[in-house]
């Protein structure tokens, strides 16, 4: 299988969607100079100009139109250059597109992708370093995509912008030019399923998104330490496949559980509770939380490095685990 | 098509309909067999119909949270609409949405919208897809005059004459912001002069005058229709009622809504339009009338018929839980 970065899965699975699927176009802003700020949308323009569509700077009114498309029979690809902006849209993406089917008896589909790229990169503080996914967790009616892979952006990415139900895609800015294997067939990767990154015996991590690859340096990092855990990626929040989750801790009888965004309220709060009114009996020790503290993201480096997990923090919450 | 006798009736009935409906609406509110609040269009109904006379039935319609007249222009079946009212299983949201969200997929009545200016983004949205589908559908817009104070109105109107799309958006402009007077709280007094910040053409018109709103629509959906991009439509109108159920309508007087309703009620201005053209006779607008009557009792005896929503239908229309995905 050939390699390629995740930002170029990403291309990838728009280009062959976008080919697969008249209905499919990319609205956002600076999405065809550059191909977006990350190159995902290049080459769009000159394949089908007619489907892309640069705009404003006016995220409300970007997922406001691609609300009303996706209700017209259209499946937009919504870019918000950093998901700190998306907060601007509040209202587009929680009453308009996330309630539409409900509030209308079932009536209205409403098949919009809102791409949303995420997390610390680049020192670049508090208002372009932020994640949210429990922000869009919270809310019914919205699917949240998480992948950590070429292999599973490129996949949940196709499913996204086929599913006929919005969802909330998160693209770790760091992961953007990480690679790994990817298939040049046409495949897809079904929301709620989680995946076992790594195999182990001693205890579960789960790990969300940006946490994938730091859980498995820990993971590295730990074997010399005797302890030989276990990786789980939801991949998906919401639908979430805590069946996946609470097997492998039913197994390991240990949980850990990392997520990037502070911990207070986060995604990685609503997988411990999960376990705990699920796997209680079979817990050997107290769930563990990896996460950020309750701050907004700092500016210097120093700060960041307190701020952010590292694997350093996944290996300590192993050993409290295993203590 | 210009006003004509037949067109004339039509419209001076669905006017009615929706006068008759909504004061059916709030008795069954005193009744207690519709629950929640009721946000009335009595005192507005020339906008709806002057408008929806000019659109197809492919055309899409967005609404406020005050809009039973939208939809009952637009053409949603009235029997499903009381139904939904009452909270049952029948009505046009199957009892999920309720007045302020009340919608019609069948009628590309894309829903009324509980947020103020929460349909314009989508509705120049729905006119994005007629460009992208290279289809002629238009796409209508209602807000209120307080949507003009909202962000998506700017963005909304920013990207529809940016693009040239083909919506047309008209501002019930009724003076108040709920209990706000608008002049309290605006700084420029027709909504139709904040067209020229967007470069689209802005006409205010009488909105009690149904000859003006229909001469006025007629040009905007022409217009988009050809795909000569936007207009912003004011018109200048009045709800006889309060805001919503139990508003104590401290902030108007007495005279002011007695005023409006004895000498602006559109369908008393329409019906003396008709009957001056001898388009409409005493006898005719008497039948007209109790052929509404006769509607609304049958809507209201379908929304008692029906049954009320079982608690597993909580559960459902969250999402499409058919769908699965396939390589």
């Amino acid at each position: 299988m050939r390699t390629i970065a995740l930002r170029d899965a990403l291309r990838e699975a728009l280009h062959e969607e976008m080919a697969r699927d008249d209905s499919v176009f990319v609205i956002g802003e600076d999405v065809i100079a550059h191909g977006g700020p990350y190159t995902v949308t290049q080459g769009i323009a000159d394949k089908w100009p007619d489907r892309i569509f640069e705009t404003p700077i006016a995220e409300a009114g970007i997922v406001g139109l691609g609300v009303g498309a996706a209700l017209a029979g259209m499946r937009p690809v919504v870019e918000i250059m950093y998901v700190d902006f998306i907060t601007c849209a509040m209202d587009e993406v929680v009453n308009q597109a996330a309630k539409m089917r409900y509030m209308t008896g079932g009536q209205a589909s409403v098949p919009i992708v809102i791409r949303l790229p995420c997390g610390p990169a680049r020192l670049v503080a508090a208002q372009h370093s932020q994640i949210m996914e429990s922000w869009f967790m919270h809310v019914p009616g919205l699917q949240v995509a998480a992948p950590s892979t070429p292999y599973d952006a490129k996949g949940l990415m196709k499913t996204a912008i086929r599913s006929p139900d919005p969802v909330a895609f998160f693209e770790y800015k760091a992961l953007y030019v990480s690679e790994g294997g990817v298939p040049k067939e046409d495949y897809v990767i079904p929301f709620g399923k989680a995946d076992i990154k790594r195999e182990g015996e001693d205890a579960t991590v789960v790990a969300i998104g940006g946490m994938v690859p730091r859980a498995l340096e820990a993971g590295i990092a730990l074997e010399d330490e005797g302890y030989d855990i276990e990786v789980v990626d939801p991949r998906t929040l919401a639908p979430l496949d805590m069946d996946t989750i609470c097997d492998s801790v039913r197994r390991t009888g240990r949980a850990v559980v990392c997520e990037m965004d502070s911990s207070f309220a986060g995604s990685g709060a609503e997988i411990a509770a999960a376990l705990a009114e699920r796997c209680f009996h079979d817990l050997r020790a107290p769930i563990v939380r990896v996460g950020s503290p309750h701050v907004p993201m700092p500016f210097a480096e120093e700060l960041v490095n307190v701020t952010v997990p590292d694997a350093g923090a996944v290996c300590g919450a192993v050993r409290k685990v295993m203590a | 098509m210009s006003l004509n006798a037949e067109l004339s009736r039509r419209i001076y009935t669905d006017m009615w309909r929706i006068r008759l409906f909504e004061e059916e609406a709030l008795r069954q509110t005193s009744l207690g067999s519709v629950k929640g609040t009721l946000h009335t269009y009595c005192g507005e109904e020339a906008v709806a119909v002057a408008v929806c006379a000019h659109l197809r039935d492919d055309d899409y319609v967005l609404g406020t949270h005050r809009s039973h007249g939208h939809c009952l222009a637009k053409g949603a079946p009235m029997d499903r609409m009381m139904a939904e009212l009452f909270g049952r299983t029948t009505g046009s949201c199957r009892a999920k949405g309720g007045s302020m969200h009340i919608a019609d997929f069948s009628r590309n009545i894309l829903g009324a919208n509980g947020i103020v200016a929460g349909g314009i983004g989508p509705g120049t949205g729905t006119a994005l897809a007629s460009r992208i589908r290279k289809s002629d559908q238009v796409s209508v817009v209602f807000f209120g005059d307080g949507a003009a104070a909202r962000g998506p109105f700017h963005e909304g109107l920013l990207f529809g004459s940016l693009w040239k799309l083909p919506v047309v958006y008209v501002c019930e402009n009724n003076g108040y912001q709920q209990w706000v007077p608008r002049r309290n709280v605006a700084v420029v007094d027709s909504v139709a002069d904040m067209a020229a910040s967007y470069a689209i053409p802005g006409v205010s018109v009488d909105g009690q005058d149904l000859e003006a709103v229909y001469g006025a629509a007629g040009e905007a959906v022409a217009r988009a229709r050809r795909g000569e991009g936007p207009t912003l439509i004011e018109a200048r109108t009045y709800r006889f009622h309060g805001h919503s159920l139990g508003d104590m309508e401290e902030y108007r007087s007495r005279e002011e809504v007695e005023e409006w309703r004895e000498n602006r009620d559109p369908i008393k201005l329409f019906s003396a339009w008709m009957k001056e053209r001898q388009w409409l006779g005493d006898e005719e607008d008497e039948a007209i009338q109790a052929e509404v009557k006769a509607e609304i009792a049958g809507s209201v005896a379908y929304a008692e018929e029906s049954p009320p929503p079982s608690p597993e239908d909580v559960m459902t229309d969250v999402l499409d839980t058919e769908w699965r995905v396939s390589a």
